[in-house]
């Protein structure tokens, strides 16, 4: 039985311990925010905060997730919209729109190691993060916007 | 909803409809939509089939509380007595904005508020004409539709309010928004005051309605943002991927590795031994042509995707590889550059290029390679169908939600009436989603379980088992005169045609293809000639965003380049010269089509020079492996140009600093989202140029994931492109995929100023770059 906090509430997990974090939120939770992408964190697109830090849920195992504090893109709407993702409709951000909760959860955690970060920091840290529609000179714009409403 | 108010809501619709023999005036000029007597926005909301069980609001926006006595004065609007207008999006949403930009249409002309419309998703529904979302023409097509459904509506609201005060019409206003005003008084009643009183009126013709002259447009034209982003940014179930149905299993399919492959012998023995593991079940194989057909294979079905993913790793299966085996793309190179080397079908001439040539002038010959490429949309394909006596339910991300019904339908042996699609956005699609193999997929899994199944690709699935771009070679040959202008030009282009979808035996491309950047060229060349040359195909062939101009206009305006060079010319400059005056090109293709949008040099003329100029070309100076390239290229019937940087290192690695984009797209319905998908299409023009690349060793891909198809990703995009939209009065043309075609020969003439090396086969990543 594995137990964990998802978005500030006590869960526990007595399945597969191969079940990846995200298969776990998307199915068995219903907090479908969180997208699939590779399966190999190689896109991005699955992207939670694990104690405040982001993660590619798609290969984080249930085994492997103990007491750990969970946030995923619901958790971080829950009271109104963060900085973050009132910075990413400033910037009218999405096309399609898939891959932009892992992006704003990227970003989330970069801001909150980096308040203030450089364009080398922003490329470095989302490069990470595929965006197929290739919205990335708005995700830098809004992680920009974000960082300057932190001031 | 009961069964008894979803009868009484569809009859009052059918009543209110028959009784005002509603839009068949306003829609009959638009041979393409059909009223059968109900409005499908009711009918949506009857069946309120609000799909998302899970936590999260449901995107069904109408749910029940669509008011059946309110009103529906066409398909596309129906006012609220509250004053709500929902306005139905019929075309999918896939990243092109189309939710936002035609209702905003609609809106415009009903002096709708645009904070008090509700967008809500048409299903699949012929009444609506096209829902097909392909070929960059959603608002080319549905914008006059969209804009006489406002005004209709508008005018019958006007009227109502008239006949309440008693007085003319000519009297009353509808500024500001969602009011009808008395010019002469004070007096004003909302939308939502005069909907029943307007669901009275008879419908209005054609000839009646008053379009508002562009100036008096509030919404058209000016940006605004996508309809969608915060329930995006806040992680809403939006997407096929998110739908959750009750009772529903889960479904992952081992496909054969090789187009028409079959399996020999199957193993499920350890599948089954995975906990959730429910079984196995076999897809058949198609029967050629393969079209939206499933691939077959072996399905594993479970209680969440996970365990289907995993049982499906357990299956041991010896595959019938078939046919398509012979195929390797090292070898089908050499044949596709050989054919391209041999005189192929004529496809335009105009003149006599040979005489040219053999006069012993300069000539200038190239050869261009350009290699499969895969969608690879964020949102791998997915669907969930339920299929029931009475009658199938699908959800999908589709381009083309009548292609599902008709597809699930003849899979099943039903007639497509009996097929409900619901359309859920698209997490990216790029035309892969136009063809719903995968929906079929699932109906046949829900067919066989009997209860509703979500099939969900993998990406390697999505990799492996695409509608891939085509692999082309092209030929070009020119005769220049003493100045350095062409005398005589020869292209001919050979590739597995689309066309082999849907017909094994296809080897030559329809009219499709080669009306996609080659039947004719924009430049001013007395002898030309085009050709087409055989190729068969060994997977399946789909549309990629711009589809044959990607290869095309790679060629075209590559070897524009090369003869500038030839000429001591600078690559600009030349350009415009080959351009030459303001004329419209004739394809030998009259239709109203031609008529409506000619090729108009003077207009590509114009985005080339209005990119340059932007671009500061050549007054910027660069130092050593820094330099400008160009390219300019007609697509979906609007004119683009780019201008890119590049930066070239020592090491070959590439960056893009910057790309000035010029389109001239006629009338703009909202800037905002030309601008998005232009930006967009700079990066997806870079991705294909820097490491797009699919090949396959015997019969089978042998790519997978992003480790080994990459994509461009923030470091290595352009860091910084503009947009810049020419003011035009013309009709409106194609936004989504005209961007891409001039990315990658601008970047590969850009990287020949910046080190000298011509780059004539894609990608960058086999030249020695990255």
């Amino acid at each position: 039985m594995t137990h964990l906090k998802v978005n500030g509430v006590v869960r526990s997990f007595d399945g597969d311990p191969e079940m990846p974090l995200l298969w776990y939120l998307r199915d068995i939770l219903g907090l479908t925010g969180t997208k699939f992408g590779c399966g190999m964190a190689l896109c991005g697109a699955c992207t939670v905060l694990e104690n405040g830090k982001a993660i590619r849920s798609c290969t984080t195992q249930m085994g492997k997730v103990e007491g750990l504090e969970i946030t995923t893109i619901e958790g971080i709407s829950a009271r109104g919209p963060h900085l973050v993702q009132k910075a990413w409709a400033e910037a009218n951000v999405p096309q399609c729109g898939y891959c932009q909760p892992g992006q704003i959860m990227q970003a989330v955690s970069l801001l909150s190691s980096k308040p203030k970060p450089t364009d080398d920091d922003i490329d470095s840290v989302m490069a990470g993060n595929i965006c197929r529609c290739g919205t990335y000179q708005r995700i830098r714009a809004a992680i920009k916007g974000a960082a300057k409403e932190t001031a | 909803m009961t069964s008894t108010e979803k009868i009484a809501l569809e009859e009052i619709a059918i009543e209110n409809v028959s009784r005002r023999n509603f839009l068949q005036g306003m829609l009959s000029a638009s041979a393409f939509v059909l009223w059968a007597g109900k409005s499908p926005l009711l009918a949506k909301a009857a069946r309120s089939g609000a799909p998302f069980t899970a936590t999260g609001a449901s995107v069904s926006v109408a749910g029940s509380s669509v008011d059946a006595t309110a009103f529906h004065p066409s398909l596309f609007v129906g006012i609220q007595t509250d004053g709500t207008v929902y306005i139905v999006a019929h075309r999918s949403e896939m990243g092109n904005g189309v939710r936002t930009s035609l209702p905003r249409v609609l809106a415009d002309e009903l002096d709708a508020d645009w904070t008090r419309v509700k967008v809500i998703q048409g299903d699949g529904d012929e009444r609506y004409g096209s829902q097909d979302t392909d070929g960059s023409h959603s608002v080319r097509e549905f914008f006059d539709v969209l804009r006489e459904a406002g005004a209709t509506a508008r005018l019958m609201l006007v009227r109502a309010a008239a006949q309440q005060w008693g007085i003319p019409e000519s009297q009353c206003v509808t500024d500001p928004v969602h009011t009808v005003a008395d010019k002469n008084s004070h007096r004003k009643l909302g939308y939502g005051e005069l909907a029943a009183l307007a669901a009275k009126l008879p419908v209005p013709k054609k000839e009646e309605l008053q379009l508002k002259s562009p100036q008096a447009w509030r919404y058209i034209g000016k940006p605004a943002p996508g309809f969608d982003v915060p329930d995006i940014c806040s992680g809403k179930p939006l997407y096929g991927m998110d739908v959750r149905v009750e009772g529903m299993l889960y479904a992952a399919i081992a496909h054969p590795p090789v187009l028409g492959g079959k399996v020999k012998s199957l193993d499920d023995s350890a599948a089954l031994k995975v906990t959730g593991v429910k079984k196995t079940i076999s897809i058949d194989p198609f029967t050629p042509p393969h079209a939206a057909q499933p691939l077959g294979g072996v399905a594993v079905i479970a209680d969440n995707t996970w365990t289907a993913f995993k049982g499906r790793d357990r299956l041991k299966i010896e595959w019938d590889n078939g046919s398509h085996a012979v195929y390797n793309s090292t070898e089908f190179k050499k044949q596709l550059q050989q054919t391209a080397r041999q005189p192929g079908k004529v496809v335009h001439s105009v003149g006599d290029p040979d005489a040219e040539f053999a006069k012993g002038v300069k000539i200038v010959e190239a050869e261009y390679f350009a290699p499969h490429l895969a969608h690879a949309s964020m949102e791998p394909p997915v669907a969930v169908a339920d299929v029931r006596d009475s009658g199938v339910t699908v959800w999908s991300p589709t381009q083309d939600p009548q292609g599902v019904q008709e597809q699930v339908a003849r899979a099943l042996g039903l007639k497509k009436e009996n097929v409900v699609c619901h359309v859920t956005l698209l997490g990216g699609a790029f035309g892969r989603k136009s063809l719903p193999d995968y929906a079929v997929e699932a109906a046949l899994l829900s067919k066989k379980t009997g209860k509703p199944v979500k099939v969900v690709w993998s990406r390697e699935d999505d990799i492996k088992f695409d509608y891939f771009h085509s692999v082309a070679a092209m030929y070009l040959k020119a005769a220049l005169d003493d100045k350095g202008m062409p005398k005589a030009w020869l292209q001919r282009s050979v590739f597995p045609p689309i066309g082999s979808t849907f017909d094994p035996s296809a080897v030559y491309s329809g009219a499709g293809e080669m009306s996609l950047g080659w039947n004719v060229i924009p430049f001013a060349v007395p002898n030309f000639r085009s050709e087409n040359g055989p190729a068969t195909a060994h997977v399946r062939i789909g549309w990629l965003r711009s589809v044959a101009n990607i290869y095309h206009a790679f060629a075209v305006q590559s070897f524009a380049n090369e003869l500038a060079y030839a000429a001591n010319r600078d690559p600009y400059e030349y350009l415009l010269s080959l351009i030459g005056p303001a004329r419209m090109i004739d394809a030998g293709q009259a239709s109203p089509m031609t008529q409506k949008y000619p090729y108009d040099t003077g207009r590509l003329r114009r985005v080339a020079e209005l990119a340059a100029e932007k671009a500061n070309w050549g007054k910027k100076k660069f130092g050593k492996g820094s330099g400008m390239g160009i390219a300019a290229h007609r697509s979906f019937l609007t004119y683009v140009a780019s201008v890119v940087e590049v930066e070239v290192d020592d090491s070959g690695a590439v960056r893009i600093p910057h790309v000035y984009t010029a389109v001239d797209t006629g009338i703009v319905a909202n800037p905002e989202m030309v601008r998005q998908q232009f930006e967009g299409a700079a990066v997806f023009g870079t991705s294909l140029a820097r490491t797009g690349e699919i090949t396959a060793t015997g019969g089978a891909i042998d790519q997978s994931n992003f480790h080994d198809y990459p994509v461009a990703r923030m470091n290595d995009a352009p860091v910084q492109v503009d947009v810049h939209i020419v003011e035009s009065g013309a009709p409106p043309a194609g936004v989504g995929e005209p961007g891409v075609p001039p990315i990658a020969p601008a970047i590969c003439n850009a990287i020949f100023a910046a080190t000298g090396k011509r780059v004539r086969e894609l990608p960058l990543a086999r030249n020695g770059f990255s």
